[in-house]
């Protein structure tokens, strides 16, 4: 029997010529990644162990990027513990502010994680890189600490579910609008312990950056791992930024897979999630008359510069409506500083929008913009469980980048195609 | 492990758990000290050390935040019983020895303030209330041996750090 691509890689990772869904492995790991909420966790739980070094410092990954710059004093001991442990074990993967930016962009942008890669992250959106055909999946603190040990990953291998897109995207029909609709359909525990494999002429003609948004948000069905088929996009994309030799792997012809799911994307139009779950989504032209009172544009999710682009866009020459308060989060500093020479960053303040340095902050309601009590945010972040943004009386819907935008204009939730 | 049950539907997020409000802290007492909270914010007031959750589909669902399971451990629940578990609460729960149980029948069937109690070498949940007995899906084998060793970290000191 064939392999998944997914199969694949841990194989390769496990020293074995063949794994099939349900088998046990402990797996050799390329990288692995905290951030200022998990990694001071997981360093407590090493230091527990009393051995002296890191099993590769390489291979170590350590980016406080949730609630910097500092946001209090605790967040301040947590950054500076990450700060000495990556000091005491020679981590030249430490991003000091100033060259930080939300992981699951950093990563990739820096060809810190490549094609062929097992990845692990205490963070649940590491499911990202998969865009880049790679193994990556969120683990806890303490997969993270006995990574920082021995190298290594238990792994059940998961069964693989195939999502086949066919037909042509509407204007303003995103990458995000693509999974946001897969988590409509399959549900929030959907994919629970599960591959998905995206696939099909819709997702070849997508960007990285799309892929990546797609890949970022499989978690929200319960996945272990979200994963595209590395092609040209992704040679395109990686080959100048990789720091280390990438490998090229596809599924088999005769695979297994769970599930094949196949959807034609002329009848998918822009998404939004309502509060308070990423599966109860519907088409952005049902709602009507959704007041708002905060956009978000950011996070690991969409805070990329073709998310920054198409706001933009939409968003050039205009106010944000009176009530609204637009607030916009480039991912990383490269981002940032494309931005500012594209006249982006201009344009978002023209609009009377505020512009943060690259920090989750608001999308886990940690600071820059978090909501009170009977508030409505839409945002273009992952989750909008209760609480997640600040009040749990507040309400997030979730949406994409143009989506966003164009509903911070208006001051109510809209469709793009109104603005244009 | 024996206790009075408390009960919880599908989806419980770790955001609901342990929201991010409180991650800035690493401390196990702070926070038990806002367990549940964004569920049911009276529970650290009503729940007592040794009582158990029991909840539906996919608990512990969202982030991969490892305060989620420790702020329900170090809070003093001597387990959860679900119908199912999302999968990075699962080996969270293994890893730092939280006692998690998988039966959808029990989930189904105890109510709230139910006496239940699990026996772990009988593989059985017990509702001492309701005089009902259930079995819980038993855990592979490679878990078994990172349950036996008392979590993941004396996992690996028993099995990487010979001395």
């Amino acid at each position: 029997m064939g392999m998944t691509i997914t199969e694949k890689i841990i194989a390769a990772h496990s020293g074995l010529e063949e794994v099939h869904a349900g088998q046990f492995v402990y797996a050799d790991v390329d990288i692995c990644l905290g951030n200022d909420i998990t990694a001071p966790i997981a360093i407590k739980q090493f230091e527990r162990l009393g051995i002296n070094g890191i099993f590769n410092p390489e291979a170590v990954v350590l980016v406080p990027d949730h609630f910097t710059p500092n946001k209090d004093i605790k967040s301040a001991q947590n950054t500076k513990t990450l700060r000495e442990f990556a000091r005491k074990h020679q981590i030249k993967n430490y991003f000091e502010i100033g060259r930080v930016g939300i992981e699951h962009a950093l990563l990739p942008e820096k060809g810190i994680v490549v094609p062929g890669d097992l990845v692990i992250g205490a963070d649940s959106h590491t499911c990202t890189y998969g865009a880049l055909g790679i193994f990556s999946t969120g683990v806890g603190s303490t997969d993270l600490a006995a990574c920082f040990a021995t190298g290594k990953v238990w792994l059940k291998v998961p069964e693989a579910i195939k999502f086949v897109f066919n037909g042509k995207l509407n204007k303003w029909v995103s990458g995000k609008d693509l999974i946001l609709y897969v988590i409509g359909k399959i549900g929030v525990d959907g994919a629970r312990y599960k591959s998905m494999e995206f696939t099909g002429p819709v997702i070849t003609a997508l960007s990285m950056d799309d892929r990546l948004t797609i890949c970022n948000m499989t978690v929200e069905a319960g996945a272990k791992n979200g994963i595209i088929e590395p092609d040209d996009c992704t040679e395109e994309y990686i080959s100048s930024r990789a720091r280390r030799k990438y490998k090229l792997y596809s599924s088999d012809d005769d695979c297994k897979y769970c599930d094949i799911y196949e959807y034609d994307v002329n009848n998918i139009s822009p998404q939004v999630a309502l509060p308070s779950s990423p599966e109860n989504t519907r088409p952005v032209e049902d709602l009507s008359d959704i007041g708002i009172d905060q956009v978000v544009i950011g996070s690991c999710t969409n805070g990329r510069i073709s998310d920054l682009r198409i706001a933009a866009q939409i968003i050039k020459d205009k106010k944000i409506h009176p009530s609204v308060r637009l607030i916009v989060i480039p991912a990383t500093q490269d981002i940032y500083l494309e931005a500012v020479k594209e006249g982006l960053i201009e344009i978002f303040v023209n609009a009377e929008g505020v512009v943060s340095t690259p920090t989750c902050g608001p999308c886990l309601g940690g600071h820059m913009g978090v909501l009170a009590e009977g508030e409505r945010a839409l945002s273009t972040t992952n989750r909008n469980f209760a609480g997640r943004m600040g009040h749990p009386k507040a309400e997030i819907y979730l949406c994409s980048p143009a989506v966003a935008a164009a509903s911070a204009i208006t001051g109510k939730i809209t469709h793009p195609e109104y603005i244009d | 492990m024996n206790g009075k049950s408390w009960k919880y539907g599908d989806n419980v997020n770790t955001d609901g758990i342990i929201p991010a409000r409180y991650l800035n802290t690493t401390d196990e007492k702070e926070l038990a000290s806002h367990c549940m909270e964004d569920i049911d914010p009276d529970f650290v007031k009503k729940a007592k050390k040794g009582d158990i959750i029991v909840a539906g589909e996919n608990f512990g669902c969202g982030s991969s935040r490892e305060h989620a399971p420790l702020s329900i451990k170090a809070f003093g629940i001597s387990c959860v019983i679900a119908k199912s578990f999302a999968r990075i609460f699962f080996r969270n729960a293994i890893n730092i020895g939280l006692p998690i149980f998988e039966s959808k029948e029990a989930s189904m069937e105890i109510n709230e303030g139910d006496e239940v109690q699990v026996d772990m070498n009988l593989g059985k949940i017990i509702n001492l209330t309701a005089k009902k007995e259930y079995s819980f899906t038993p855990f592979a084998d490679e878990m078994k041996d990172i349950i036996r060793a008392g979590g993941l970290m004396e996992y690996v000191r028993l099995n990487y750090c010979q001395s």
